[in-house]
Formats: C-alpha cells, sequence, structure tokens
C-alpha cells in the first residue's frame, strides 16, 4: 500500500481515495493496474499526475470520474461513494459534478462549437435561451465567443481544446479532470490551455486533476503525484 | 423536450451525407412502391364495393363476348322476383382518339335508372333523355373531361359498331350529365339500345348481356339458377351471378397481381430493413469515440439507446413520408388517367396510416441491435480504442 503524503492528509479533501484497486482481465491473465492505492486531494488544488505509460494514471483519473469501477476499495468525491453508485446514478453525477477535458479534444465534428458546450446542458432542465447563455458565458470564458458558429474543423487544435474545456466547464462541476489537456498540441497553444486551467482552478476555484507526460505543463500543477506500478510518489509542486 | 435532442439527431444524419441520401431515397422507393400497391388493390377492391349483390348479371355461358338473344329480356322478366331487365352491351366508344375507349353501353334508358338508384342527374335531363332515342346519359367526369354540355351533339365512334350506313360514327345528343355519391366513377356513357338496335348494321337481335334488379337479395342465387335453367340446352346458354360476386372474381383473377405486388413489396421492406439496419450499425461502430464522449458527459445508457433509435427512425420516417407522399402524388397526377383501367385509383386512407407504423416499426427493429450496442458501450474501452 501507499503512504499517503502528509500535506494532503490535512485540510478538507474532495477526493478521498483509499486501498484502491483496480485489475484488468488481459486474456487469462489478470494485470493489477492500480495496487491498494491511497489519495487526498484537497478542494481547489491543482494536481497533476505523472508516470510513464501504463503506470495507471489514466485508469485513476477514470476511476476518480465514475467512468470505471474499482476491483476493490473506497473512492470519495465530495463526499459521495462514487464507487457505490449505480450506472444510471454515476451518470447524473458525471453531469452534475465533473467535467472532463481529453487529449484529442473528442468534439463531435457534426455540431458547431457552441453546439458541442451545450451537449452536457441537454441534461439539464433548462431552457433553450438559458442553455445558450450558459453557452456564450462559457465560450467568453475560454475567449471563444467569435467562435460559436464553427465547427471543430473549423478551429486550431488550441481552439478545439478550448472548446472542449468551455464543454467541461459549462455545467459548472466540482472536479475538472484533464487527460493530457496539452498532449496534442504545440507548446504555444499547450500554454494558454494550462493559463486557462490555472486561471480557472485560481479564479473559479475549481479543482483540477491533470494527467501529464510533459514535465512543463505539470510545473502549473500545484501539486504533482507521480505513479508508477500502480503506486504513488508524491513529487515537488 | 425531444426537441432539444433534434438539432443532436439531424446533425448525425449530415455526418455522411451521400450515405444518409441513398439509405433515405432506399426507403423512399419502398415506401412509394406500398403506397402504389396499396392504390392498386383499393382500385381493384372499389369496384366491389360499389357493385350491388341486388343486381345479376347473365351474360353467355361461353364467354363475355358471345352475344345473347334479345328475346331473353321478356323471359327473364317473367321471373318471379326480377324488379327490372335492361339489355346491355360493349359498344367501344371513342373520342378524338381511338385510345381513348371508355365504357359505353346501350340500354333500356328507364331500366337501366331503376336498376343503378345511385346515379343523381336532375329531373328534366332524365326525362330529355327518355325522350330523345338519340340521347346520350353521359357521367360528369366525361363531360368534364371533353367540356360537354347538355345539348351538345357528339360524334362517338365505336370500335365494333357501324351503322346501317357502314359509318362508324354515332351521333348522339348529350341530353343528361349524371353523378355518383362520395366521387364514384362516372366515366360512363348509357345509349339507348332502340337506337342502337335500330342503327346498327351488324348482330340484329342480339345484345351483350343483362342486367338484373332483383327484390330480395338473399334471393339472389335462386334467381340466377332459374335463369340459367330457364335456358339450359338452347344455342345460348347462360351464366348468372350477382354483380358483386362477378366484380370479386374478377378481382380475384386479377388479385393475383395484388398479392404478387404485396409479396415483392414485403420483400422490399425487408431489404430496406437490412439496408437501414446496416447503415445504423456503420453510423454506431463510425461514432464509437463520440457515443462514449456522451456517456462520460452524462447520457445515460436508455438516453443513448433512444438516441440512436430516434435516428433510425427519423431516417425511416423521412423516407416513408417522402415515399408515401410520391405515391399520393402520382395518384392525385395520374389517377384520372388511369380511371379507365383502374378507377379510383388512389392512396387509401388506411394505407397512410399503415405507413406511418411501418415506418416507425421498421425504425425501431432496423436500429434495435446498434442501439443495444452502443448501449453496452463501455466508456473507458470505447475511449481507448479511439
Amino acid at each position: 500500500m501507499n503512504a499517503m503524503p502528509a500535506e494532503a492528509a490535512a485540510g478538507t479533501s474532495i477526493v478521498r481515495i483509499r486501498d484502491l484497486v483496480k485489475d484488468y482481465r488481459r486474456g487469462a491473465e489478470t494485470v493489477r493496474v492500480l495496487d491498494g492505492l491511497s489519495l487526498d486531494i484537497q478542494q481547489g488544488d491543482f494536481v497533476a499526475l505523472m508516470g510513464p505509460s501504463g503506470s495507471g494514471k489514466s485508469t485513476l483519473l477514470n476511476l476518480i470520474g465514475g467512468l470505471d469501477r474499482p476491483t476493490s476499495g473506497t473512492l470519495e468525491v465530495d463526499g459521495l461513494r462514487v464507487d457505490e453508485l449505480s450506472e444510471g446514478s454515476l451518470g447524473r453525477w458525471r453531469a452534475d459534478h465533473v467535467g472532463f477535458i481529453f487529449q484529442m479534444y473528442n468534439l463531435l465534428p457534426v455540431l458547431t462549437a457552441e453546439r458541442n458546450v451545450e451537449l452536457p446542458l441537454l441534461l439539464t432542465n433548462l431552457d433553450r435561451q438559458q442553455r445558450m447563455r450558459r453557452v456564450a458565458a462559457a465560450l467568453k470564458l475560454v475567449g471563444l465567443e467569435q467562435r460559436a458558429k464553427h465547427r471543430p474543423r473549423e478551429l486550431s487544435g488550441g481552439q478545439e481544446q478550448r472548446v472542449g474545456i468551455a464543454r467541461a466547464i459549462v455545467t459548472d462541476p466540482t472536479l475538472l479532470l484533464c487527460d493530457e489537456p496539452t498532449g496534442d498540441l504545440d507548446r504555444k497553444s499547450g500554454d494558454e490551455i494550462l493559463t486557462l486551467l490555472e486561471a480557472l482552478n485560481a479564479e473559479y476555484g475549481k479543482t483540477i486533476i491533470m494527467v501529464t507526460h510533459d514535465p512543463h505543463a505539470a510545473e502549473r500543477a500545484h501539486r504533482v503525484i507521480h505513479l508508477d506500478k500502480g503506486m504513488l510518489s508524491e513529487g515537488p509542486g | 423536450m425531444i426537441g432539444k435532442y433534434l438539432p443532436l439527431l439531424a446533425s448525425s444524419l449530415r455526418r455522411k451525407r451521400l450515405r444518409t441520401f441513398f439509405t433515405i431515397a432506399s426507403i423512399l422507393i419502398a415506401f412509394l412502391l406500398y403506397g402504389l400497391a396499396a392504390s392498386m388493390q383499393f382500385a381493384l377492391k372499389s369496384g366491389v364495393d360499389v357493385a350491388g349483390a341486388d343486381r345479376l348479371l347473365t351474360m353467355h355461358k361461353v364467354s363475355f363476348t358471345q352475344l345473347l338473344p334479345a328475346s331473353y329480356e321478356s323471359r327473364i322478366k317473367a321471373v318471379d322476383g326480377v324488379v327490372a331487365v335492361s339489355p346491355q352491351t360493349w359498344f367501344g366508344a371513342w373520342f378524338r382518339d381511338e385510345r381513348n375507349q371508355f365504357p359505353t353501353f346501350p340500354s333500356d334508358p328507364e331500366a337501366y335508372l331503376r336498376i343503378y338508384p345511385e346515379i343523381k342527374l336532375a329531373e328534366e335531363q332524365k326525362q330529355a333523355w327518355f325522350a330523345d332515342r338519340a340521347g346520350a346519359l353521359v357521367g360528369r367526369a366525361i363531360a368534364d373531361l371533353y367540356g360537354w354540355k347538355v345539348g351538345d351533339q357528339v360524334p362517338l365512334r365505336s370500335a365494333i359498331w357501324r351503322r346501317m350506313d357502314g359509318s362508324d360514327t354515332w351521333d348522339v345528343t348529350v341530353r343528361a350529365i349524371y353523378d355518383l355519391p362520395n366521387g364514384g366513377d362516372t366515366r360512363q356513357i348509357v345509349l339507348h339500345q332502340d337506337y342502337f338496335e335500330e342503327a346498327k348494321q351488324q348482330a340484329k337481335g342480339l345484345i351483350g348481356w343483362y342486367v338484373i334488379k332483383i327484390s330480395d337479395v338473399n334471393r339472389a342465387q335462386a334467381i340466377s339458377r332459374q335463369i340459367d335453367v330457364m335456358f339450359a340446352n338452347s344455342p345460348a346458354e347462360t351464366k348468372t351471378s350477382s354483380e358483386r360476386a362477378m366484380a370479386q372474381s374478377f378481382v380475384n383473377q386479377v388479385g393475383n397481381i395484388g398479392a404478387i405486388l404485396s409479396a415483392i413489396v414485403a420483400a422490399v421492406f425487408f431489404t430496406m430493413l437490412l439496408v437501414t439496419a446496416n447503415t445504423m450499425a456503420q453510423s454506431v461502430r463510425e461514432r464509437t469515440n463520440e457515443l462514449a464522449v456522451l456517456k462520460t458527459l452524462g447520457f445515460s445508457n436508455g438516453g443513448v439507446l433512444g438516441m440512436v433509435l430516434a435516428e433510425s427512425v427519423l431516417v425511416t420516417t423521412l423516407g416513408g413520408l417522402l415515399g408515401m407522399f410520391c405515391a399520393w402524388w402520382i395518384g392525385v397526377q395520374f389517377g384520372p388517367t388511369l380511371d379507365q383501367y383502374l378507377p379510383g385509383f388512389r392512396v387509401p386512407r388506411d394505407a397512410f396510416t399503415k405507413s406511418v407504423l411501418y415506418m416507425l416499426a421498421l425504425g425501431v427493429v432496423a436500429g434495435a441491435v446498434p442501439a443495444w450496442q452502443a448501449m453496452r458501450l463501455r466508456i473507458v474501452e470505447a475511449l481507448r480504442r479511439d
């Protein structure tokens, strides 16, 4: 079992993980990706998860985001046992509390930027006018209000990722989970995205967990956690 | 509620426009065929619906084309239960263009109107027609087609019958124009049997068949038998049956075409089912990542299932409605031309209702498997596949 970093144990934990194990079956073989991991992440923190390929960082992110289920252990987000939620409840919970930002942006190519950003709001009871107001605010926040009617193929990679961020924050989630958000961008665009994430963390108090390979990106986080072979080690923030 | 998802559904159809176009076009053709087959069956059946059960037809036992002696009329009239008898003969009339023949029958005017009480015409026109041996009772559709009015003299040509002077032109005067209730087929002309008999060159004393009105529908079979027995072993034996039975037997013969058409339509529908299912499966496969993203954003399994099904139903409904519209348009556009052969050719209302059910069913069945697959999609695996 990994030791829990001392400073993480103090304060209000928004993410509280205890003895988390995740196994995958690969043919007849069972592969342990996370091995009894315990971790606390404070409200308003900006955490970078680093580690070599196959270290389990994306798996951990997926588990925190309720996209996958642990083999054993407990996982609490904002006081809620996410590992115990049913499939349906998990979906609703994700819609309300988590914003996802992907490396490949994962925008729907047939929809305009504003329609992409609107997607999570379709699951709410907001009327069209209210939805569009929120979409406009989210796009303005990422500096793309002028590109609302553009489709993803008409945008640069950096702009696409900004739309992805706008989509992630439009429901005002508690937690932003970013899987290599700058992994497909050039340095300049990557920096812009990281600056945006910093602003979301600093000005809007969003708790951000970011998986990255890039030490330069990890430097922008308050805290860097290293994962290796499914185990944790804390690094300098 | 569902309206907010429409842009998402519509955008899915725009993804591969050509594929969507061809799929919708295929479904359009399937429903067009269905609409046309339904129109044809409706046209065939409508003949039976208007045929009276209290009307008998007596014709030559050998064939419809063989003539019967005119002298049978008085003997048939004498049969108990017979209310009225009128001879009829196929005149083969045409006007201006020989290809445009329309049903024309020399008959006994007064008996004819007693036998067909559903025919509506003004009293003064009726009397005028009775009084004029060269007068004609013209159906509204024919009168409208050629712009004929009461009092017009019309040179009808006959493809079969010649006058005593060798001419095939029969000058008749439009004395009455009739209508039928519920938009019945009025492409018909009735002439005076006396005038026809007197003026024709050949087959004197012979007529085509007899139309008989009886007092009791329940005695139709007995009266038919009595008439046929009466002329048994004569040079012109008869075969009598009710007009409805006759129409039904005609429909049964032609009905095989309807059955074949139905089978073809069913095969086309089945093919469409496979085509649409394949399209949907392909579309879902291509969008595995997007569906996973939607699920990541919080769309439920049921929501994703509903969305794929709705997309499939949207495709089949769009194609189906267009197909039914085309079938309806063809009925409106070409119905009048086809009236000569298939009176009442149009898409019946119940076919529209059924078609909507077929569209929905086709959409749901075709989308079921892809929708199920989309619902079962595991987010992490789907995102990793990308």
